[in-house]
C-alpha cells in the first residue's frame, strides 16, 4: 500500500475554507418540507454570501446525493445553477452510497492536488423522505403490454391481466439499503458485526444514549454553528438537528423491539442511525485560490483512501479505509486528535473499534505486524453522530468532514480523520489537518 | 428581399414566396400605439398591398416590448365632443374591416403586449401566433378607461371565443400569456420564438379553415341564451363596479344582450356606445388617471440607477412584503431580523405571492431563490439598496443606522419606510446624513402601487433620483414628497377617518357611513379601514399627525384602544369580526340616511388637500391627484381630490367649510390655501355628487 502515489501529499495543498449545512431533520414517514435540490441549495447560499469571491468563480461544484428526485438527475449542476455559480462553472453529482459526500469532498480534493482547480464547492445531501415509492416491474410489463395492445379485443384482454397486487408499491429507500448482492440489509450486516464481536444490546444503547447526550451537550454549548437555518413554503423554519432525544434512557433504549433480525436481534431503531434529510458543503481551495481571494483556512486536506470488505461486514469499512492513512503517515492512533466514524449502527462502529485494536483482526485481514492503539472513545464522535442527528446517506461524508475541521480550529487540535462505512462492503476515510 | 415603403411608422417588405410582411415601428416611440396617424398608414398599406396580390400578410412589430400596446390614450383626452369621437371609431372600424376582407389571408405575429386596439386588430387577421413567454400578454383593458372595445373587437371576439370567454376577458379588462390565450382559442399558436416565422409562413402557404367557436361556445350566443347570460355577467361585473361609477361594461353587456348575434350591428352599437361613453367624465377621468400614472412613470425615466440586490432589515408585514415584492420584479433580496422565527412568516406570504402572480414552478422557484433570509445581516454589505422597514422608533432606528452605514457601499441607497417619523430625526449621527431617503410603501405592497419618496431641503439630490429610479425598476409609482409629518398621504387620510369617527361617535351607524363612502367611490370604507389597519395604529398616527394638523383625537377611538377593541386583528373594532369577517349590523328601524355625512368626511380630507398643496408637500395638483388614486383609490373615475374640486367649484366648497365651521367647530376651518385655489370654480352646472 506504501508504495502507491498519493496526489494529495505528493500534490498541490488543498485547503479546507469554510463550510455550512442544514440541520439534519427526521423523517416522519412522509416526504419532509424539502426536496434535496432545496436543502443543498439552502445550505449554500448564505455560505457563498460569505465569501470574498462570487459563486461564479468555482472552478468545479461536485455534489454527493444517493437517490436525488425524478427532477434532479446532476443534481449538482441543478444546485449550482440555482446558487449563481454560472452557466460556465461545470458541476458532477458522484454517488458512492453513503460516502457520496465524502466522495465529492475526495474528487474535489483531487481536482485541486492535480492542478486541475483552484476552487472548488463540494458536498453531499441526501432527501430520504423523499425516496419514491415505484410501480413493481410486474406493472410496468402490464401497463406495457396495456398500451401496446391494438383494437377493443386486444386492449379488453390486456386490462383483464390485471391483478391489483400489481399495484403493490416498491418503497425504494428499503431496496436503496438493501445489499443486492449478498441479500442483506445494512441493518443485517450489523447484526453480522454484532454475533462476530460479540457485541452486546446494552454496549449498544449505551453508545447510542451517549450520542444522543453528546450532541444535546454540543447544542447546548454552541459547537454547531455549521447549521445554516432552512425556511420552508409554509412559515416554518429548521435550525437544529430534531433527531436529538434529550429524554431518552437506557430504559426507554431497552424497551425498543429488533427491526432487522425479528424476534432475536440487537439492532433496534435506537441504536441504529435515524432516516434523515440533510445537505452539507465545503469550499475547497488550493493555496493561488487562498492567496488570490485572502480567504481564511479551517484546515488542510492530508489524505484520503476507499477501500473494499466483505458486504457482509460492510461496517468495518472505516478500519480498512483508516489503516492506509495511518501507516503511510507513520501514525498511530494517539497520534490523532479527533475522530468522526459515521455512526450507521452503533455496532457497527463499535465493532470498527474492536476490531482496530485487534491484533488477529489486524494481522490477518489488514496485514499489519500488529494492532493499532485503542481508539480513545472520549475523541470520537465528540458532538454525536447519525444515531443521534441522522444519517442523510448522500450528506454524512460531508458532515463529519466539516464538523471535524471546525472541531480542530476550535480546539487547536492538529489532526482529525473521518471516516464511513459504505454498503455493497467499502469503507472510506480522510485525514485532515488543522493549520495555525 | 426589398423594403417597399417609406411611412415612417410601418414598412412591408414582401420576401421569395410572395408573403408580405408589414412590421409596424412607430416613430420616437418605444411601443407601438394605434395614433390617428399609424391607422391611416395602416390603411394607405392595405390597399397598396391589396393592388399588389400577395399570397399573404404576415403583421408583426419591430419593438422589443411588443406588438401594439393599443390606441393612443392621448388622443382619446384630446376629444372634444361625441360626433368626433365616434368618426374617430368608425375610421378605426372601417380600416380593420378592410383587413378582415383582404382576398388572401392574414396573420398576427404577436409578442410581448397585444392590448386594446392592438388585439381587436390582431382579430381582424385569419390568424393569430403568439410568442410563448413571460413578456407576451393579451387583453383588452379597454373598461379600465371607462370604454369599452370599439374597433369591432367585441364582434369579432365573441363568435371566435364564444360570449363567456369573450365577455369575461373584456369585462374585467384582464390580460392573458399566450399559452392562455392558445387554451382560450384567441390565438392559434403559442410558439417559442424559433418558430414564429415559420409558423406565419406556413399558415399562409397552406392555409387551415379559420378557427371558431366550438358548437356549445356557439349556443351561448343564441338568442334564448342571451339574457340569461347577461344578468349573469351583470352580477359578476355588480360584485366590482358599480353601474352608476363604472357604465363601461354594463353598456358592452346590454349591446352584445342586444346584437350578439348580427355582428354587423354589434359594430355599429360598439361605435356608438363608446362615443357615448368617452366623452363621459368617468371615461375622461378615468384616462387622466391613466395619464397621471404614465406621468409618475416618467419621473424615474432618466434615472441610471440599476440597482440589482435589496436588502430589508425588519421581517415584518411591511418589510417582508417588500421584500418578497423586489424579488418578484427580478431582484436579489436580503431579509434580515433578529432571528430566523421572525422571518419565517415573511418567506410563507413570499411563497403565496409568488404562486399567485408566477403560477409556473419554475419562475416560483427562482423568486424564491432571490430571496434570501438573512439573520446574520449579511447582505448589508453588498446591497444597492438597503431598505429599513422596523418598527416606528426613531432611537433604534439610528442605533440602526448607525451600525450598518459603515457596511453599506458607499453607492449603496439607504432608505427607510417609516409611515411617520420626518428625516430631521432619523438622519441624526449618519456619516453621510443626505443619503438617507425615506420610501413609503402601503399595505398591502402587492398592491399599492405607490411608494411616497420623501425627502427634505437637506437630501442628497442623488440619493432623490436613485429613490425614484429604484421605484420605477420594482414597478411601482414614485410620488416625491416632503418629509413633513404624515407626508402626502396619511397626512389627507387621516381628517377624513377622524371625521368618520366622530360620525360614529355622533350615532351615526358605522355601515351607513362605510355605505356612503362606497357609494362615493371609495373602495373601502373609512370605519372598516380603521378597524382593518388597527385601531391602535390609527390612534399612534393621528396623535402624531394631531399636534401638527391642531386638531383633536376623538376620545371614542382612545376609549376602544383602551378596551383592547383594536379592529380586525383583536376581533372587534368599531365592527365585530367573526373569521376575520366583518359581522353585519342592523340599521336602526326607520333609519333616515343623511346625506351630510360624505359631505362631511369628505370636506376634511379636501381641506387638507389644500393645506398640502398650500405647504408644498407635493409637486402639484396633478402629482396629487395620482398619489390619491394610486395610494389608497380615492374613487378613480372622479379624476382625484383636486380634480374634484374643480369639477365642484372651489367656492361652492369653501362657502361648505365656512357653513360647516359654524355648525361643527374649528376642524372645519378652511385652510387659508382656499385663497389661492380661484382657478378650481367650476365650470359647469351639473351637480350630482355629494358637496
Amino acid at each position: 500500500m506504501a508504495e502507491r502515489v498519493n496526489p494529495l501529499a505528493t500534490g498541490r495543498p488543498v485547503y479546507l475554507v469554510d463550510g455550512r449545512r442544514t440541520p439534519f431533520l427526521r423523517a416522519r414517514g412522509v416526504p419532509g418540507p424539502f426536496h434535496a435540490a432545496d436543502l443543498a441549495f439552502q445550505a449554500a447560499r448564505t455560505l457563498l454570501y460569505q465569501q470574498p469571491f462570487t459563486p461564479d468563480q468555482f472552478d468545479q461544484v461536485i455534489l454527493g446525493c444517493v437517490m436525488p428526485g425524478a427532477d434532479e438527475a446532476n443534481i449538482a449542476r441543478i444546485v449550482a445553477l440555482r446558487l449563481g455559480c454560472g452557466e460556465k462553472t461545470p458541476a458532477w453529482t458522484v454517488q458512492r452510497n453513503c460516502a457520496s459526500g465524502l466522495q465529492a469532498l475526495d474528487s474535489a480534493a483531487q481536482e485541486i492536488a492535480s492542478g486541475r482547480s483552484d476552487l472548488v464547492l463540494a458536498g453531499g445531501v441526501e432527501a430520504m423522505s423523499h425516496a419514491p415509492l415505484l410501480f413493481s416491474e410486474a406493472m410496468a410489463r402490464w401497463l406495457g403490454r396495456f398500451n401496446q395492445s391494438r383494437g377493443a379485443a386486444a386492449k379488453l384482454r390486456s386490462a383483464l391481466a390485471f391483478r391489483p397486487t400489481l399495484l403493490q408499491p416498491v418503497v425504494a429507500l428499503l431496496r436503496g439499503l438493501t445489499d443486492p448482492v449478498v441479500g442483506l440489509n445494512m441493518g443485517q450486516t450489523a447484526e453480522v458485526l454484532a454475533h462476530r464481536f460479540a457485541i452486546s444490546r446494552e454496549h449498544m444503547d449505551g453508545f447510542a444514549l451517549r450520542s444522543h447526550q453528546r450532541l444535546a451537550a454540543a447544542q447546548d454549548e454552541g459547537h454547531l454553528d455549521e447549521i445554516e437555518p432552512v425556511y420552508d413554503f409554509n412559515g416554518g423554519h429548521y435550525a437544529a438537528d430534531d433527531g436529538l432525544r434529550r429524554d431518552t434512557t437506557m430504559e426507554k433504549l431497552a424497551r425498543l423491539k429488533p427491526v432487522f433480525d425479528k424476534p432475536f436481534g440487537k439492532i433496534t431503531a435506537g441504536n441504529s442511525a435515524q432516516i434523515t434529510d440533510g445537505a452539507a458543503w465545503l469550499v475547497l481551495a488550493s493555496e493561488n485560490a487562498v492567496e488570490r481571494h485572502g480567504l481564511g483556512v479551517l484546515g488542510r486536506v492530508r489524505d484520503s483512501q476507499w477501500a473494499g470488505v466483505d458486504p457482509r461486514q460492510m461496517g468495518l469499512g472505516p478500519v480498512h479505509a483508516m489503516a492506509p492513512i495511518m501507516t503511510r503517515n507513520g501514525l498511530d492512533s494517539t497520534d490523532i486528535n479527533y475522530w468522526e466514524i459515521n455512526e450507521a449502527f452503533a455496532a457497527q462502529v463499535q465493532a470498527c473499534l474492536s476490531a482496530w485494536a485487534d491484533a488477529d483482526y489486524c494481522r490477518q485481514e489488514l496485514g499489519l505486524a500488529q494492532a493499532f492503539a485503542p481508539i480513545d472513545e472520549q475523541r470520537l464522535n465528540i458532538d454525536g453522530g447519525g444515531i443521534s442527528l441522522g444519517h442523510p446517506v448522500g450528506a454524512s461524508g460531508a458532515r463529519i468532514v466539516l464538523h471535524l475541521a471546525n472541531t480542530l480550529k476550535r480546539t487547536g487540535a492538529r489532526r482529525g480523520l473521518a471516516s464511513l462505512c459504505i454498503g455493497g462492503g467499502q469503507g472510506g476515510a480522510m485525514l485532515i489537518e488543522g493549520v495555525d | 428581399m426589398q423594403a417597399q415603403t417609406k411611412d415612417p411608422d410601418l414598412y412591408s417588405v414582401i420576401d421569395a414566396d410572395n408573403v408580405a410582411w408589414l412590421h409596424f415601428n412607430k416613430r420616437d416611440s418605444s411601443a407601438n400605439v394605434l395614433s390617428a396617424a399609424v391607422l391611416e398608414a395602416f390603411y394607405a398599406e392595405l390597399l397598396r398591398l391589396t393592388e399588389m396580390a400577395p399570397r399573404g400578410l404576415v403583421l408583426l412589430s419591430d419593438k422589443a416590448n411588443g406588438f401594439i400596446a393599443g390606441a393612443d390614450v392621448h388622443e382619446f383626452a384630446r376629444l372634444e365632443n361625441r360626433d368626433q369621437a365616434l368618426a374617430a371609431i368608425q375610421r378605426g372600424q372601417e380600416v380593420f374591416d378592410r383587413l378582415a376582407a383582404l382576398p388572401f389571408p392574414s396573420v398576427a405575429l404577436i409578442h410581448g403586449f397585444c392590448l386594446g386596439g392592438g388585439l381587436e386588430m390582431a382579430l381582424a387577421c385569419r390568424y393569430r401566433i403568439a410568442r410563448d413567454d413571460a413578456a407576451t400578454r393579451l387583453g383588452l383593458p379597454e373598461v379600465r378607461l371607462g370604454i369599452h372595445p370599439g374597433f369591432g373587437g367585441s364582434a369579432r371576439l365573441v363568435p371566435l371565443v364564444g360570449a363567456p370567454r369573450a365577455m369575461d376577458l373584456m369585462l374585467s379588462g384582464r390580460s392573458i400569456d399566450a399559452r392562455r390565450a392558445r387554451g382560450m382559442g384567441i390565438v392559434d399558436y403559442a410558439l417559442p420564438e424559433r418558430h414564429l416565422q415559420e409558423a406565419a409562413r406556413r399558415l399562409i402557404l397552406e392555409p387551415p379553415p379559420p378557427r371558431r367557436a366550438t358548437r356549445l361556445q356557439r349556443l351561448s350566443n343564441h338568442p334564448w341564451a342571451r339574457p340569461a347570460l347577461a344578468s349573469l355577467f351583470r352580477r359578476q361585473v355588480g360584485k366590482k363596479a358599480r353601474p352608476e361609477h363604472y357604465p363601461a361594461p354594463y353598456a358592452l353587456i346590454d349591446l352584445w344582450r342586444e346584437h350578439g348575434d348580427d355582428p354587423r350591428a354589434m359594430m355599429h352599437a360598439e361605435a356608438e356606445s363608446v362615443a357615448d361613453l368617452i366623452v363621459n367624465p368617468t371615461a375622461q377621468n378615468l384616462i387622466r388617471a391613466f395619464q397621471l400614472q404614465e406621468a409618475l412613470k416618467a419621473l424615474g425615466r432618466d434615472s441610471s440607477f440599476r440597482p440589482r440586490h435589496v436588502h430589508v432589515v425588519g421581517a415584518g408585514i411591511m418589510g417582508g412584503d417588500i421584500a418578497a415584492w423586489c424579488a418578484l420584479r427580478g431582484m436579489q433580496v436580503t431579509l434580515s431580523d433578529q432571528s430566523p422565527e421572525r422571518i419565517a412568516p415573511a418567506i410563507k406570504r413570499a411563497a403565496a405571492l409568488f404562486k399567485a402572480k408566477l403560477k409556473r414552478p419554475q419562475p416560483i422557484q427562482a423568486a424564491m431563490d432571490r430571496l434570501m433570509p438573512d439573520h446574520r445581516g449579511l447582505g448589508v454589505a453588498r446591497a444597492d439598496v438597503v431598505i429599513e422597514a422596523i418598527f416606528e422608533d426613531a432611537q433604534a432606528k439610528r442605533e440602526l443606522y448607525r451600525r450598518i452605514e459603515p457596511q453599506m457601499q458607499s453607492h449603496a441607497l439607504l432608505a427607510t419606510n417609516t409611515s411617520s417619523l420626518p428625516l430631521q430625526q432619523l438622519r441624526e449621527g449618519l456619516q453621510r446624513p443626505g443619503r438617507l431617503i425615506g420610501l413609503h410603501f402601503f399595505n398591502p405592497v402587492a398592491k399599492m402601487q405607490l411608494v411616497e419618496i420623501v425627502r427634505d431641503e437637506h437630501s442628497d439630490e442623488t440619493c432623490v433620483s436613485q429613490a425614484i429610479g429604484f421605484t420605477r425598476r420594482i414597478d411601482r409609482l414614485p410620488l416625491p414628497v416632503s418629509s413633513t409629518p404624515g407626508f402626502l398621504i396619511n397626512r389627507i387620510l387621516m381628517p377624513y377617518l377622524l371625521e368618520a369617527v366622530e360620525l360614529e361617535t355622533e350615532g351615526i351607524p358605522a355601515s351607513e357611513i362605510d355605505r356612503q363612502a362606497l357609494a362615493f367611490g371609495m373602495p373601502m370604507g373609512p370605519i372598516k379601514l380603521a378597524d382593518t389597519v388597527g385601531l391602535d395604529i390609527c390612534l399612534h398616527v393621528a396623535e402624531i399627525l394631531s399636534v401638527h394638523l391642531e386638531t383633536d383625537v376623538p376620545q371614542r377611538l382612545r376609549d376602544l384602544v383602551a378596551r383592547g377593541r383594536l379592529g380586525r386583528k383583536s376581533g372587534h373594532g368599531f365592527y365585530r369580526y367573526n373569521k376575520g369577517k366583518a359581522v353585519k349590523q342592523k340599521l336602526p328601524r326607520g333609519y333616515q340616511s343623511d346625506a351630510g355625512i360624505m359631505d362631511r368626511m369628505l370636506l376634511r380630507l379636501l381641506n387638507e388637500v389644500v393645506a398640502c398643496l398650500r405647504e408644498g408637500v407635493v409637486a402639484d395638483t396633478d402629482q396629487l391627484d395620482a398619489g390619491m388614486i394610486y395610494g389608497t383609490g380615492f374613487a378613480p373615475f372622479r379624476g382625484g381630490p383636486c380634480h374634484y374640486i374643480r369639477s365642484i367649484g372651489a367656492d361652492i366648497l369653501y362657502q361648505k367649510l365656512q357653513a360647516f365651521e359654524q355648525s361643527h367647530g374649528r376642524r372645519f376651518r378652511p385652510d387659508t390655501g382656499w385663497d389661492e385655489m380661484a382657478g378650481f370654480t367650476r365650470r359647469d352646472q351639473e351637480t350630482e355628487h355629494p358637496c
